[in-house]
């Protein structure tokens, strides 16, 4: 057992299962020599090479497109986008292809690999090095969508991702890559996609939140007078249901937190499934505090748009008051 | 016979100006003292705005900040050979066009500094905000080019990106449209040899970026980018070329990113200080000086005093982008639509009641 950042356990997911898959290489910008911007793939090249740590030119195109034909080549590509504004240009590739390949070749082929992006604000960086892009990706059918809110998971789910049979999209908060340590197993273990966690049990309301803003919610439930429940999805897509509706029938109390904008935005689809299913145990709205329908703002504005514990106090305030 | 050459193909370097302050008389471009004059305090004044900014930046006064050190040859020789009615498709590099084309200073520390007020340019001025995804705004300069041709105006634009942005579909795509329609466009690359870690010559097994035109049948040109008169030169030939109507043009400025990617960035990491320094030799200021001095536009008692003016002019534009307001929040709402709709304006008003709400649980 090690304390880890959030970045250091990635780093050491990687470096693990490098060792145990020959197959996996990473790829990306300045992933190698450099060790990331970010330093999640610090050192790795030293100790695989450059023919498995690989520098490419710039082109998240490229890296995605070419991942594809990587996994069907038999690699396990682990590509890395450097920051979530600079996806977009491979998005193509990820809905038109890699979602599709195993359907397509009715089940022939497929292209298990894993798209490592950094996402989210909190950071104070320049324009689309702030976004949180899990909703364009979880609407795809075909791939699976990750976000971790901790070290732990991280290297749990990370490892899942690597050894998952189907493509996994693996959204990193970088808000909290350094801001805080937890106890992390030094040998295998995995974290199930799929499978979300009740990180704090109450009985009053249930916040459900995912990446970073878990964080968030977490502080908002410790500050709180009422007993606060919090549900970690941990993967968007596919949506772990039973343990949102376990707490919804618990609570009857609902508030959904994400930092995407807040129209047809993941929460929109757990909202979806409470109504559908479990909406006699209600006692009040579900309620959603997120980034507002806005184009993610400078770093001036930046802390306006993002959820804070006083918009989720506020928002508990009011449904518990309903 | 099965086999025949179809077309060959050969790739030009130009310089004018060379690192001991000579030119080349027959390529020289005819520029009145004035003209030189003003290129060097341009580039001085970019140096120090640049120097400025990455000092404003380590005292935490300023947001991540590209430093262009060096590459002011590029920057200011292709904004001189530019006219104020042309179209600037700027990448997150250009602090020398930016300054050449006359955008206040303390609005462009603003920019640095996340203000999405530092976007705003003035009217006479027709640069568009920055695009920092990498070549994606290229296309772009190709549309507004081809709307130019379509409307019979005279003015032209210009794209500029990196080596980095070679690698993208998009130059790619934006090249071929261009040819294809023959649009009164420049496309001006500042290979300065470093995409954040990956050197040029991992970024692409051909030896230049020019020749990458061949490929979309227009004309591209590698020339020194730290040879101020060379950039003139090619640019205002492609300039004047595509307002006459002969189509776009690429021009590869070949030159050297002598600081960090970003202030983010450590570049101890991948490449040799050797190397660095060895392109401090080519520096374009001081060759310009040298010129200048040799044709007497300029002695050490003048060349103080430009970069005094410099320094004062950069510092009264801290003073001023200092003193300027925060924006007022609600601008995240303002500019999305030109009439909001009614659900934006409900949740522009939940935002102004949430504010308000943060800021009386501060004040109790």
């Amino acid at each position: 057992m090690t304390e880890l950042t959030f970045v250091e356990a990635v780093n050491f997911a990687l470096k693990q299962e490098m060792r145990r898959d020959k197959s996996i290489v990473i790829l990306g910008e300045d992933v190698g020599r450099d060790g990331g911007v970010f330093r999640a793939t610090d050192g790795i090249q030293r100790l695989y090479g450059e023919s498995r740590v690989i520098d490419t030119p710039l082109s998240e195109l490229g890296i995605v497109g070419a991942s594809l034909g990587l996994a069907l080549g038999g690699m396990k590509p682990v590509a890395e986008i450097q920051f979530d504004g600079f996806v977009y240009g491979a998005f193509d590739q990820v809905i038109s292809h890699i979602s599709r390949m195993r359907n397509r070749s009715r089940g022939r082929y497929s292209c298990p690999l894993v798209i490592r992006i950094p996402y989210g604000g909190g950071i104070k960086a320049i324009e689309h090095h702030s976004e949180t892009p899990e909703t364009y990706f979880s609407h795809v059918p075909g791939i699976k969508v990750v976000m971790p809110s901790g070290p732990y998971d991280a290297k749990g789910l990370l490892l899942s991702a690597m050894r998952d049979p189907d493509p996994v999209i693996f959204f990193e908060p970088k808000k909290i890559y350094r801001s805080f340590r937890e106890d992390v197993p030094d040998g295998d273990y995995t974290v199930p996609i799929g499978q979300a966690a009740v990180k704090k049990e109450g009985t009053d309301v249930t916040l459900i939140s995912w990446g970073s803003s878990v964080r968030t919610c977490l502080e908002a439930a410790n500050s709180s007078d009422k007993s606060v429940e919090v549900v970690d999805l941990r993967t968007i897509s596919p949506m772990d249901t039973d343990t949102i509706l376990n707490s919804v029938q618990k609570t009857g109390r609902v508030l959904i937190v994400h930092e995407a904008p807040r129209s047809f935005g993941a929460g929109a689809e757990v909202s979806a499934r409470i109504a559908e299913r479990s909406i006699l145990n209600l006692k009040a709205p579900i309620m959603r505090v997120t980034g507002y329908d806005v184009t993610t703002p400078y770093p001036k504005l930046e802390d306006y748009n993002l959820p804070d514990a006083y918009r989720i106090s506020r928002a508990i305030s009011k449904i518990m008051e309903f | 016979m099965t086999k025949k050459v179809l077309d060959k193909f050969s790739v030009e370097w130009m310089q004018v100006l060379d690192e001991n302050g000579r030119t080349d008389r027959k390529l020289m471009p005819k520029l009145a003292a004035k003209t030189v004059q003003k290129m060097y305090e341009m580039m001085v004044l970019t140096r120090v705005f640049d120097d400025k900014a990455f000092k404003l930046q380590r005292q935490g006064r300023l947001g991540t900040y590209g430093q262009s050190i060096g590459q002011e040859a590029s920057a200011v020789g292709s904004a001189m050979a530019l006219s104020k009615k042309d179209w600037i498709f700027p990448s997150f590099r250009e602090h020398g066009v930016f300054i050449t084309m006359g955008v206040p200073l303390a609005q462009y520390f603003q920019y640095w500094n996340g203000d999405e007020r530092g976007n705003i340019m003035p009217a006479d001025v027709n640069i568009l905000p920055v695009s920092v995804p990498v070549g994606t705004h290229i296309p772009h300069a190709v549309g507004l080019a081809w709307a130019m041709k379509m409307k019979k105006e005279r003015s032209v634009s210009a794209a500029y990106f990196g080596d980095g942005a070679t690698s993208k579909g998009d130059f790619h795509e934006a090249l071929n449209f261009a040819g294809v329609y023959k649009v009164p466009c420049v496309f001006i690359c500042q290979n300065n040899q470093w995409a954040i870690s990956l050197p040029f010559s991992r970024q692409t097994a051909a030896k230049t970026v020019a020749q990458k035109a061949v490929a979309y049948g227009i004309p591209g040109v590698r020339v020194d980018g730290n040879d101020v008169f060379a950039v003139y030169r090619a640019v205002k030939n492609a300039a004047d070329s595509a307002r006459k109507g002969n189509g776009p043009s690429l021009i590869e400025c070949f030159t050297y990113r002598m600081g960090d990617h970003t202030t983010s960035d450590d570049s101890k990491k991948y490449r040799q200080q050797k190397e660095v320094d060895a392109w401090r030799k080519k520096d374009p200021i001081m060759r310009l000086e040298k010129y200048m001095i040799k044709k007497k536009l300029l002695n050490e008692k003048k060349k103080v005093k430009i970069w005094e003016l410099a320094n004062s002019i950069v510092d009264k534009a801290v003073r001023e982008y200092e003193a300027i307001e925060r924006p007022d929040p609600t601008d995240m709402f303002r500019y999305l639509y030109r009439d909001m709709p009614k659900e934006l304006k409900d949740q522009l008003a939940e935002f102004q009641d949430t504010e308000k709400g943060k800021s009386s649980t501060k004040g109790a």
